[in-house]
């Protein structure tokens, strides 16, 4: 075994891979939320689209989707091994256990928060993301050139009432996971430092909370003005 | 007092195990809770039944001997060791539930006994330093910046209990193994074998069998000597700075 793949077996290591791996997505969310701004422009979905084509076609961006396609499979697939070499280290459990007297509710069920958000996650990726890679979008004009009305889509989507509350729903799991995630990534880099962690500690919860208002604020606005 | 407690006996390590319930009168509140075991113990031994095993030893708070698991805590109610924990604590006709610490790498000897030796070959791996042979050194030879000490100092207090590992979900050693390389990794006489004892006790615990870090933060929680997850983020820097830089392939 060379020394990486030693490395990253570690439980260490393995972190770091968790570690790595979020800081990454929550690098993705920050890019995904403000692009998806566009949607509360009122021009018709024209920037939206555009901006739709331009994530499904500039070459950057691309090498940008694959990192995050293996960030996530890569998350999902560490936490997997974690959970169970975690599982292990504890064959019998304990009859009582109060751990919300020393540990925030987020922090132990990051496991339930992720699968939750997972599953998430492929509705979310099957109704948009395959739609605009691989599905019949109807297709408008803007300046002589055609781009894909994914805009139609998306208020088609959510004028559904459930599908509304399943996003408002998701993103709230979603901002507990980042309520812990978002500090932990930077403990386990072993980047905790008096100087540096009141910062980090404070930009975490404002972002746990921020970005995920932002992502349910999107639903619940076209759900509430189209009729 | 009156107190109902709730027991795990278990005969030795292959013995499933289970609760026992014993109901201890006259209960003092000033007595410390190993106390009030030794007088249900004694009532046991005149009963002629085998006494409830438990391990303790300094009940000062520092040999890190007690352990017991109190109604879903660690050392119980208090931040503190078991053997400093006072039956003010509990109210009259409180049922207490009483485990051993619960862990794969502690397996139980007996009853609330569990080994902790997993501790000692983390420490055997990598804590330790090198020191030269001759006479006496003077004292304060090696300067070393109060503030630097005071790190070192707080990490060294960690007196092994296993808290840590008994409070964590994951039943993580991550808070006791980066007490022992901080302690270390801070002070000048710990530079020789930095980076080996960081590789060395990383993979020790690795090999123990114990869970990883979440850093939910409940070891630091539970420590009865106040031990910060800090250490933990020490010993990541430590550990990833060793192995990108260490002579071992």
């Amino acid at each position: 075994m060379s020394w990486v793949t030693k490395t990253l077996n570690s439980t260490l290591g393995k972190k770091l891979i968790m570690a790595l791996t979020g800081l990454f997505l929550i690098l993705f969310l920050t890019g995904h939320v403000s692009g998806n701004l566009l949607l509360f422009k009122g021009d018709g979905g024209q920037a939206f689209n555009m901006y739709a084509k331009f994530m499904t076609t500039n070459p950057a961006v691309k090498l940008l989707s694959y990192l995050t396609y293996i960030s996530v499979i890569g998350h999902v697939i560490y936490s997997i091994f974690l959970s169970r070499q975690n599982k292990a280290a504890r064959p019998v459990n304990y009859s009582t256990s109060k751990g919300s007297t020393n540990s925030a509710w987020s922090s132990r069920n990051m496991g339930v928060l992720g699968t939750i958000i997972l599953i998430f996650l492929v509705v979310h990726l099957q109704g948009f993301w395959a739609q605009m890679h691989w599905g019949q979008v109807p297709t408008v004009t803007y300046a002589g050139e055609d781009y894909k009305d994914l805009f139609l889509i998306v208020n088609g989507a959510f004028k559904q009432l459930w599908l509304v509350a399943l996003y408002v729903i998701s993103m709230v799991f979603l901002g507990f996971h980042l309520s812990h995630g978002f500090a932990s990534a930077f403990q386990t880099l072993g980047l905790n430092h008096k100087k540096y962690s009141p910062a980090i500690q404070t930009v975490g919860a404002i972002y746990c909370i921020l970005v995920p208002a932002l992502f349910a604020s999107m639903p619940l606005y076209i759900y509430f003005t189209s009729y | 007092m009156k107190l109902t407690l709730k027991i795990w006996r278990q005969k030795n390590a292959a013995d499933k195990g289970g609760f026992a319930t014993y109901t201890a009168d006259q209960v003092s509140k000033d007595m410390s809770f190993l106390e009030m075991l030794d007088v249900l113990n004694d009532q046991l031994t005149e009963k002629g039944e085998d006494p409830v095993h438990f391990d303790h030893d300094c009940r000062e708070g520092i040999c890190g001997m007690c352990s017991l698991y109190i109604n879903g805590k660690p050392h119980g109610p208090q931040q503190t060791t078991t053997c400093q924990l006072h039956m003010r604590s509990f109210s009259d006709g409180e049922t207490i539930t009483i485990e051993p610490w619960r862990a794969k790498a502690f397996p139980v000897v007996k009853d609330l006994v569990v080994n902790r030796s997993a501790f000692d070959r983390i420490i055997q791996a990598g804590g330790y330093v090198s020191v030269n042979t001759g006479g006496v050194p003077d004292a304060n030879e090696i300067p070393i910046p109060k503030t630097i000490a005071d790190l070192a100092m707080d990490a060294a207090q960690c007196i092994g209990c296993g808290a840590c590992v008994a409070a964590c979900k994951n039943a993580s050693a991550m808070l006791f193994t980066s007490a022992k390389v901080s302690q270390l990794a801070l002070l000048p006489q710990g530079q020789v074998e930095r980076k080996a004892r960081a590789e060395k006790m990383v993979a020790q615990m690795d090999a123990e069998g114990f869970g990883a870090c979440t850093n939910t933060g409940a070891c630091e929680a539970e420590c009865p000597k106040g031990i910060s997850i800090t250490n933990i983020a020490r010993m990541n820097r430590e550990y990833f700075s060793a192995v990108v830089s260490s002579e071992n392939i």
